[in-house]
C-alpha cells in the first residue's frame, strides 16, 4: 500500500451510449482506476447540476459526465443541453474558487470502450494532482459552539 | 404590564428594509398596536440588550428576526431571542437564505478585510492598519464583535419556527402571516406545522407574472441596461436572466411587472434543493444554437453566474468554498 491520495470520482454516465462503453471496456478486459463509481442516467441531458454539487458536498473529489456525441443522442438533443449547462458550471465553480477541472465532460459512444478507459484514466490521475477538494467536511465550520468560534477568532488576522 | 401579547423584531446582518416592510402594512400597523406591546425592536425602540436578556424564557410571544448571522453579535442575540421567544420567525430573504450578504461566502473574512482595508483603490492604508476587535481605554476594554467567515442563516444558528422569505416581504404577505398569528395566540385559528414557509403563494414566480410566455429560445444573454424590453413578452425569451422559473411566488411578480427581470429573492419552490442550479440549468437548456459549441459559446457569456443564480441564497446553497 502506498499512501498517495486516492480521489473520490462520481461518473454520471448516459445509459445509451457511455455507460455501454463502460461496459465493452469491462468486456473487452481494459484496465483502468478503480476510483470513479459510475451512476446510470438515462441521458446526460438528465444530470440536473444540482447532482454535481450534491456530490461535491456529499465527499467527491471530481465529477465526469459522459454522454453520446452530438448528434447521437438517444433523446435527440439532450447532449445538447448539456453542453449549455457545462461551461457555465465551470465558470460557477470558478467564482467559488476551484480549480478548472474538478467537472469533465466527454462524448464516450457505445464502441469507445478505449477512450472511456483513457478518459477514466486520465481523469483520475488529474484529480490526484489537484488533490481532495473537501467540501464534505467544510461549513458549519465555525459559530457552530462556543469553543469553536473561539478557536476561529485566534485564527483570524486581526 | 398589559395582557397584550409580547413582539419583538430584530436586525442583524441585514439592511434595515426590511423594517420599513412590516411598516408597508400601513394601518394594519394600528391592529398591531391594539394586539401586541413592543418590547424588543432596535430600529424602533429603545430596549438595550440587557432588557432582553432580562426577560423570562418564552416571555416574547412573536419575534420577527431579519438579517443573516454575519458575526459573534448576530449570533449571540439570535440565541437570546431563540430562549426569550415562544415563536421565532425566521423574517426576509436574509434570516431564510442568507440574502444578499450571504455573497461574501465567496470569500473568508481574511479575504474580505484584506480587500476593504488593504488592497481597495480608494485606500490609503501604508501601514496596513486593521480595525481591532478590542482596545483599551481609561474606562476598560471596548470590543467589536467577531466577523465570521462564513454567513449563516438563522436555522443554522438556532431552532426557527417560521420562515417568511422575501427582500423585503411583501407587505400583504406580512399582514397576512401577522393575522394568522394573532388569530392562533387567542385562540381562535390554527398555526401552521412548525417549519412551514409562510407568507408564499404556491408555485412558482412565473405562475404570477402576467407577462404572454411562449416557447423560450434564445440567441444571446442580455442585460437590462442595452436595449427597452417588450412589455408584454416573457423577460426570459427576450434575453434577460430572470429567475422566475426557479424562485417561489408569492410576491405577486410585481418586479417582472415593471420590467425587472425576477431576482430570486423568494428562493427556492417546493421540492427544490438548490434554487441556483436549478436556474443555471434552465439558462442552459433555453440556449438555441445549431452546434454544442455555439450552445457552449453562448451560454459562457452570462456573467457572474454565482451573483445571479445564488444572489439571496448562497449560503443555503449546495456551493462551498474551496479550500483556503
Amino acid at each position: 500500500m502506498t499512501d498517495q491520495f486516492e480521489p473520490r470520482l462520481i461518473g454520471f454516465l448516459c445509459r445509451w451510449c457511455s455507460y455501454n462503453g463502460a461496459d465493452l471496456a469491462g468486456t473487452s478486459r481494459l484496465k483502468y482506476p478503480a476510483n470513479m463509481v459510475p451512476i446510470k442516467t438515462n441521458c446526460s441531458g438528465r444530470v440536473d447540476p444540482t447532482h454535481i454539487l450534491k456530490a461535491f458536498k456529499e465527499g467527491a473529489d471530481g465529477v465526469l459526465i459522459a454522454g453520446c456525441h452530438p448528434g447521437d443522442c438517444h433523446y435527440i438533443n439532450g447532449n445538447y443541453r448539456t453542453a449549455g449547462r457545462y461551461p457555465l458550471m465551470e465558470k460557477l465553480l470558478e467564482q467559488m474558487g476551484l480549480e478548472h477541472g474538478r467537472v469533465r465532460l466527454e462524448w464516450v459512444s457505445a464502441a469507445e470502450g478505449e477512450k472511456f478507459q483513457r478518459v477514466v484514466t486520465e481523469f483520475t490521475e488529474e484529480i490526484r494532482a489537484l488533490g481532495p477538494l473537501g467540501w464534505g467536511t467544510q461549513f458549519h465550520d465555525e459559530a457552530a459552539d462556543g469553543d469553536a468560534a473561539e478557536a476561529a477568532r485566534e485564527a483570524v488576522p486581526a | 404590564m398589559s395582557d397584550k401579547f409580547k413582539f419583538a423584531m430584530y436586525w442583524a446582518g441585514s439592511c434595515g428594509g426590511c423594517e420599513i416592510a412590516l411598516l408597508e402594512i400601513k394601518e394594519k400597523i394600528v391592529e398591531v398596536d391594539a394586539n401586541y406591546d413592543v418590547v424588543f425592536w432596535p430600529a424602533a425602540t429603545d430596549f438595550k440588550y440587557k432588557d432582553l436578556e432580562a426577560y423570562d424564557d418564552d416571555y416574547i410571544d412573536v419575534c420577527l428576526f431579519n438579517g443573516c448571522i454575519r458575526n459573534s453579535e448576530n449570533e449571540h442575540i439570535a440565541k437570546v431571542l431563540r430562549d426569550k421567544s415562544k415563536f421565532l420567525v425566521a423574517f426576509g430573504a436574509c434570516a431564510v437564505m442568507g440574502g444578499i450578504p450571504g455573497l461574501a461566502n465567496v470569500a473568508d473574512a481574511a479575504e474580505i478585510k484584506k480587500l476593504v482595508y488593504i488592497d481597495s483603490p480608494s485606500i490609503d492604508n501604508p501601514e496596513g492598519i486593521y480595525p481591532q476587535e478590542t482596545f483599551e481605554v481609561a474606562e476598560g476594554t471596548l470590543d467589536l464583535p467577531h466577523m465570521y467567515d462564513t454567513v449563516k442563516t438563522l436555522d443554522q444558528t438556532v431552532d426557527v419556527d417560521y420562515y417568511v422569505p422575501g427582500c423585503a416581504p411583501e407587505a400583504h404577505q406580512i399582514a397576512a402571516v401577522l393575522d394568522v398569528v394573532t388569530a392562533a395566540l387567542k385562540g381562535e385559528g390554527e398555526l401552521p406545522p412548525k417549519g412551514s414557509v409562510v407568507g408564499v403563494s404556491p408555485k412558482v414566480c412565473c405562475d404570477e407574472c402576467e407577462r404572454v410566455k411562449e416557447e423560450k429560445k434564445i440567441s444571446s444573454f442580455k442585460r437590462i441596461w442595452e436595449f427597452l424590453p417588450d412589455p408584454k413578452k416573457c423577460l426570459l425569451e427576450q434575453g434577460l436572466i430572470c429567475m422566475g422559473p426557479a424562485t417561489h411566488a408569492g410576491c405577486g411578480a410585481r418586479c417582472t411587472g415593471v420590467g425587472m427581470p425576477c431576482r430570486g429573492c423568494y428562493g427556492a419552490p417546493d421540492g427544490v434543493v438548490d434554487q441556483g442550479a436549478k436556474m443555471l440549468s434552465t439558462v442552459a437548456s433555453i440556449v438555441d444554437a445549431p452546434t454544442p459549441e455555439e450552445i457552449a459559446e453562448i451560454a459562457a457569456t452570462v456573467p457572474d453566474p454565482v451573483g445571479t443564480f445564488y444572489r439571496f441564497g448562497l449560503p443555503v446553497s449546495l456551493l462551498r468554498r474551496a479550500k483556503v
